[in-house]
C-alpha cells in the first residue's frame, strides 16, 4: 500500500461551522479505511498542537454549537487511537512563538532543511 | 439605533468568513441594531433548508449527540433574534446565484433579490461591510 502524507497548511478553515478540521477528519477516514498515513502540520496548521486552545460557548441568537471544535484532541487521537504519525514544521512554530511546552506531546517536528528528505518517504502526497 | 449592511460572499463550510459574518450579524443584532445582508454567490447556500446534520462516525457520535447546528438554523435564529430584539433583519440573496446552485428551497423571512437591492440597502445605511472571497 503506497505510503500517503497529508500536509495540512489551510488552518481553522471552516472549523467553527464543521465543528473539527476537514482534513484531520479525512485523515482519521482515510485511516479507518486501512490507509497507510502520517500528517504533516505546516504554516498556522502547526497551532492545531496548542494546548491553549479554546473555543467557548458561541451563539448566533439562540443557535449555538453542540460541540465546538477539539483539535488538539482530534490531533491526538488521531495518533493515539489509529497510530497516524503526527509531525509539524520546527520552523513554522518557532516563528510563532509555539514552544515546545506549549504544545502537546503528539507532534515529532521537522526541520524545514529536512523537508524534502522527509516528503521522499512518501509515495503520495497531498498538500491541503 | 443604527443600520448596517453586510454583503458576504463565501459558502458555508468553505472558510471563515462566513461564521465572521453571522457572528456580525448576531453581534449587531445583541446591540439593538438594524441589520441587512446581501448574500452573493456562495452565500446563498448559508440559508438552504435541504442542509442536514450529520453523524461524525471518525468520533462515533450519533447526528443527535453530534448537534450539530447548519447554516440554515443559524440565519433561522438570527431572523427570530431580531424579531424578539424589536429590529430589523432584511436577509436578501442573490437570485442569480441560487439559480446557478439549484439553491431554491430557503428559510423563511429570506428574500429572494438582485444586486439592485444591495444598492438599495447601501443607502438606507449608516455603514457597510463587505467580506468577500479571496
Amino acid at each position: 500500500m503506497a505510503k500517503i502524507l497529508n500536509i495540512v497548511e489551510s488552518a481553522y478553515r471552516a472549523t467553527i461551522e464543521e465543528q473539527d478540521d476537514t482534513i484531520l477528519w479525512f485523515s482519521h477516514m482515510l485511516a479507518n479505511a486501512g490507509a497507510d498515513i502520517a500528517v504533516l502540520l505546516r504554516g498556522n496548521a502547526v497551532n492545531y498542537l496548542s494546548k491553549g486552545q479554546e473555543v467557548g460557548d458561541l451563539r448566533f441568537g439562540d443557535a449555538g454549537l453542540g460541540n465546538p471544535p477539539r483539535i488538539a484532541e482530534d490531533v491526538a487521537v488521531l495518533r493515539s487511537k489509529k497510530g497516524v504519525p503526527i509531525y509539524y514544521v520546527l520552523e513554522d512554530a518557532t516563528q510563532r512563538g509555539l514552544e515546545r511546552s506549549s504544545l502537546i506531546d503528539t507532534g515529532e517536528p521537522v526541520a524545514q532543511a529536512d523537508l524534502a528528505r522527509f516528503v521522499s518517504g512518501y509515495e503520495r502526497v497531498f498538500h491541503w | 439605533m443604527s443600520t448596517v449592511t453586510i454583503l458576504t460572499m463565501d459558502a458555508p463550510y468553505e472558510s471563515a468568513n462566513s461564521t465572521t459574518a453571522l457572528r456580525i450579524v448576531d453581534a449587531a443584532i445583541r446591540k439593538g441594531h438594524n441589520v441587512n445582508v446581501f448574500a452573493y454567490e456562495g452565500a446563498v447556500s448559508y440559508s438552504v433548508t435541504t442542509q442536514k446534520p450529520h453523524q461524525n462516525p471518525v468520533k462515533g457520535t450519533s447526528v443527535e449527540e453530534e448537534r450539530h447546528p447548519n447554516t440554515k438554523d443559524w440565519v433561522a435564529a438570527l431572523l427570530s433574534a431580531a424579531q424578539a430584539k424589536g429590529v430589523k433583519l432584511d436577509w436578501v440573496r442573490c437570485g442569480l446565484c441560487e439559480d446557478e446552485r439549484g439553491a431554491f428551497e430557503q428559510v423563511p423571512g429570506t428574500r429572494r433579490g438582485s444586486p439592485a437591492d444591495f444598492v438599495k440597502q447601501i443607502a438606507s445605511s449608516d455603514n457597510v461591510l463587505v467580506i468577500p472571497t479571496k
